[in-house]
């Protein structure tokens, strides 16, 4: 297949970044998304051009490193996959495909494709765990959880703190971030005892942070690649008024 | 010259552990604030051990070359973590699982670490759940367990097929905590390239900033590597394709020997290569083999598709070969059985190096939704890479190289040869001898990080109380950096023609045909030629783009690449040394009649340990295993 790739190229932080345009054959239906732009590099450093700048690792959906915005839609236009399991079958041979790094305030910029997503890990510091220390926990048995809680926190639990949401968002805000992980904790009888300080803590975080506010669009959820469903934003609002 | 000292406690195997914590030497509150401990690393080993270690109130300073430690590899563990927990009353205990770890290894790993480690499992299961990791439950609200490959109880947890970023997110909740209570500072985006050794001591490492391209220095009274595995040397592999040997490899050549390096684990089941594009193989959760069965065609050359081929005309070949753990055998023999029909001629799919795992059976038996909760992140993902939906249709797998059991040398401290320097998790060799059974290496991680570690290293740093701050300043800073300096210098100024990829595909090649699943003389002979050649090459002909001073992911590659190429030439003088099959060493020269691997205990009942001699071949140094609790045995599943 053959396709017209806009890259961002962005130098760093501070530079003024623009659109380049690449013209790239032989690609095969099966590679991965990630597979064609290693291959689009791979072809770049032959003809002595400057590679383009972009995370991954896992390739598995998991580690939640890859992500960019691809047509406009953060980690491309297909629904439940990151950009590392998107394959290139899902786009027309030919096609001019446009991609981009998260446009949010909180993820600045680092090169091309590449953003800063240390905002989410201040997020989880100011409170995203329960202050058990090694040595201190009970027999595992003799916390019983109603499964159904259990498996409702799980499917919270899934978020790859990618950053999509917050890239979907026109607020750029990271309720459904937040709230997947007050959603795990507030699930389960262990996370009970610090639930109102963690809301709290996290909440102001994440404003301290330049998150914008939530306004129940629900494109987060629609462009989620783990499909952490919007229900939990308003358990994390109950968590809220009630921790007041 | 080192000299080995396993350390291994006196007395009854479960006692050992007992006494060394009752004999260790203690540290107070006031002076672990004093002493400073670098963690590199943010796995489910790293980011226990950190976490622990910060618990207790030392300063600690934590790497990882991701922008966050939650994106660690361990992130991608899919099936599950064990413990003895015996909760479905099928008589498991602390003494089986040792047992099934020892036998599942091939009796190649040392006794008091491996019964340590099925001691302390229980406790790692009771600190996931108080820190929140939704593992899978029963109605009655108790926690559920399933079965994996090489045992015949059902004690392995999980949370459906993701476990590892169960885990994982669970251990960094807790490293976050500590990074805001101050104990912990976390260094990401900095990749470690070279130990720092002071009077025969670790003292510090020295990382690449990788946004800025500044080299850092950074010192501790201690040094834990918790770095992961060097699977990815295959190019092809089930890891994350970041992961690298540098760090342990760097070690190495600063005087920490290297145990066993070429026992690596090839995993049954992964999606099978599609193009020669393709980085990574995907891999399809050995739990899957709970439910699902392996078959080929009985006839070669079958092509009609796998739901029109009748009962009569499938060989489920593992049920047949091994009737008592049919589908469940360990590892290393699921993944030969799997080569031994494919090279037969049996295989299945456009490439014929394919086997069947088939759902047919436990859907009809447990309907659809059972199996979707249990495996259904597994048949969406294998899905989005094939196309093929595993609910109506088998699964295609093939093996795909995964773990290594091999890695850094340490006694039973946790300690390598270097006074100091410690290895946790999959960088270290001790405890899967020379094959790993399913879901012990989350356990291993976590047991060493959360409940073993933090002993030992006290017990080290018991003795150095008195030494002030290491300074950053010393000549053997100023050496490290300076070789770092140089190395990178080299890898920008050949402006060759190919690219590291190109070069890491070359390798990984080489390493799949002649060190891989089988392994003979002549192959391996060949092999040490071959590498040679193309590290020659490298060398003179590598192409790495752009500056040393900024964010160069090329640059990244090619000093990864360049430490494997030295790295794999290591790997294959191991198996050369080692005429004996085990577990998941098999050498062809070494098999019973019915081409199971066969041991050689007189000769070959030791731990092969190298160390590095500079241009010179590296030196073995054999640490004799010696048995006393369990009877050596060849292993059978039959
Ligand atoms: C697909 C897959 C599925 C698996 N499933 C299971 C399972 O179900 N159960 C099970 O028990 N095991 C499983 N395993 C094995 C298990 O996941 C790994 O063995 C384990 O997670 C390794 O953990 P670790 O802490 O040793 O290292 P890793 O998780 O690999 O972490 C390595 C860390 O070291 C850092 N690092 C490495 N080198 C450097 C450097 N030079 N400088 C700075 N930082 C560095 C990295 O940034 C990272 O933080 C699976 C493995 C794979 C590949
Ligand atoms: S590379 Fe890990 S989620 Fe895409």
């Amino acid at each position: 297949m053959k396709f017209k790739l806009k890259i961002w190229k962005q130098r760093d932080a501070h530079s003024r970044g623009s659109f380049v345009t690449y013209d790239l054959d032989g690609v095969a239906p099966e590679m991965s998304f990630i597979e064609m732009l290693t291959y689009l590099n791979e072809t770049l450093i032959g003809k002595g051009d400057e590679p383009v700048t972009f995370e991954h690792d896992c390739h598995e959906g998991i580690c939640g490193s890859c992500g960019m915005y691809i047509n406009g839609y953060p980690h491309g236009p297909v629904k439940g996959l990151t950009t590392c399991l998107l394959s290139m079958r899902y786009f027309k041979d030919g096609e001019t495909i446009v991609i981009e790094p998260w446009r949010a305030k909180p993820f600045p910029v680092i090169k091309d494709l590449m953003v800063d997503r240390t905002s989410f890990d201040k997020i989880q510091q100011a409170g995203g765990f329960i202050s058990i220390s090694v040595g201190a926990a009970p027999e595992a048995n003799a916390i019983p959880v109603r499964k159904h809680s259990s498996d409702l926190a799980f499917d919270a639990s899934v978020c790859i703190g990618c950053g999509a949401c917050v890239a979907a968002c026109k607020n750029a805000s990271a309720m459904l971030f937040v709230s997947a992980k007050i959603s795990q904790y507030a699930l389960l009888p262990q996370g009970r005892p610090e639930g109102k300080d963690r809301v709290r803590a996290m909440i102001a975080e994440m404003d301290k942070q330049g998150f914008g506010s939530c306004s129940n669009t629900g494109a987060c959820e629609a462009q989620c690649p783990k499909q952490i469903k919007l229900f939990n934003i308003a358990r994390l609002n109950r968590e809220y008024f009630k921790a007041y | 010259m080192i000299t080995l000292d396993s350390k291994i406690p006196e007395g009854p195997l479960e006692q050992k552990w007992k006494r060394y914590k009752a004999n260790a030497k203690l540290v107070s509150p006031a002076n672990k604030k004093k002493l400073d401990i670098i963690v590199v690393g943010t796995g489910i080993s790293g980011a226990p051990a950190a976490s622990a270690l910060g618990e207790l109130g030392y300063n600690v300073k934590v790497f990882c070359y991701q922008d966050t430690p939650r994106r660690a590899h361990s992130v991608a563990a899919q099936g599950g973590i064990n413990a003895a927990k015996n909760y479905k009353n099928d008589g498991d205990s602390v003494y089986h699982l040792f047992y099934d770890i020892i036998k599942g290894g091939d009796f190649r790993a040392r006794e008091a670490n491996v019964y340590r480690i099925a001691e302390v499992s229980n406790q790692i299961i009771d600190h996931f759940t108080a820190i929140g990791v939704p593992f899978a439950r029963e109605y009655g609200g108790s926690l559920t367990t399933r079965s994996f490959g090489g045992v015949q109880v059902s004690r392995t947890f999980y949370s459906r097929g993701q476990t590892g970023q169960q885990v994982l997110l669970g251990a960094y909740s807790s490293l976050v905590r500590q990074i805001k209570e101050g104990t912990v500072t976390m260094y990401p985006r900095r990749e470690m390239l070279d130990l720092v050794v002071i009077n025969g001591k670790a003292r510090g490492i020295v990382v690449r900033n990788l946004i800025t391209g500044k080299i850092e220095r950074h010192s501790a009274h201690a040094v834990v590597l918790a770095t992961g595995g060097y699977g990815t040397i295959y190019y092809l592999s089930t890891l994350a394709v970041n992961s690298n040997a540098s760090a342990a490899w760097n070690a190495y050549k600063r005087g920490a020997a290297f145990a066993n390096p070429s026992f690596v684990q090839i995993h049954p089941s992964s999606v099978p290569q599609m193009n020669e594009f393709q980085s990574k193989l995907t891999l399809m959760s050995e739990s899957l083999r709970n439910d699902g069965r392996v078959w080929v065609p009985k006839a070669k050359g079958d092509t009609r598709p796998p739901n029109d081929i009748p009962e009569e005309d499938r060989d489920y070949y593992l049920e047949r070969r091994y009737p008592t753990f049919g589908n469940l055998v360990p590892r290393d023999v699921a993944s030969r059985a799997a080569k031994e029909r494919c090279d037969a001629g049996y295989g299945v799919g456009p490439t014929g190096l394919a086997v069947n795992l088939d759902f047919r059976d436990a859907i009809k038996k447990q309907g659809k939704k059972a199996i979707e909760e249990k495996y259904g992140n597994l048949f969406e993902m294998y899905k989005d890479i094939t196309g093929i939906d595993s609910y109506t249709e088998p699964m295609r797998i093939y093996p795909a190289g995964h773990y290594t059991m091999g890695g850094l040398w340490v006694n039973y401290d946790l300690m390598t040869t270097v006074p100091g320097l410690f290895a946790v998790g999959e960088s270290n060799f001790s405890d899967h001898g020379a094959n790993r059974l399913g879901a012990s290496s989350l356990m291993q991680g976590a047991g060493d990080g959360y409940f073993i570690l933090p002993y030992t290293i006290s017990n080290y740093l018991a003795s150095e109380i008195k030494t002030p701050r290491i300074n950053t300043d010393t000549i053997e800073f100023q050496e490290a950096e300076a070789r770092s300096a140089e190395k990178i210098k080299r890898l920008l100024s050949i402006k060759g023609k190919q690219t590291a990829t190109t070069f890491h595909k070359k390798l990984g090649k080489i390493m799949w045909d002649h060190c891989g699943m089988t392994r003979n003389e002549k192959g391996l002979t060949e092999a040490i030629g071959l590498i040679r050649e193309l590290r020659e090459e490298f060398w003179k002909d590598l192409n790495v783009p752009g500056r040393a001073d900024e964010l160069n992911q090329e640059l990244e590659k090619a000093g990864r690449v360049a430490d494997f190429l030295e790295l794999g030439e290591l790997m294959i003088t191991d198996a050369l040394n080692r005429r004996e099959s085990c577990g998941a060493h098999f050498r062809e020269e070494s098999q019973t009649p019915d081409h199971e691997a066969l041991r050689n205990d007189d000769e070959y009942a030791y731990v092969a340990v190298w160390e590095y001699n500079g241009d010179q071949p590296p030196i073995l140094h054999k640490e004799e295993l010696k048995f006393e609790f369990v009877e050596l045995k060849q292993r059978s599943y039959k």
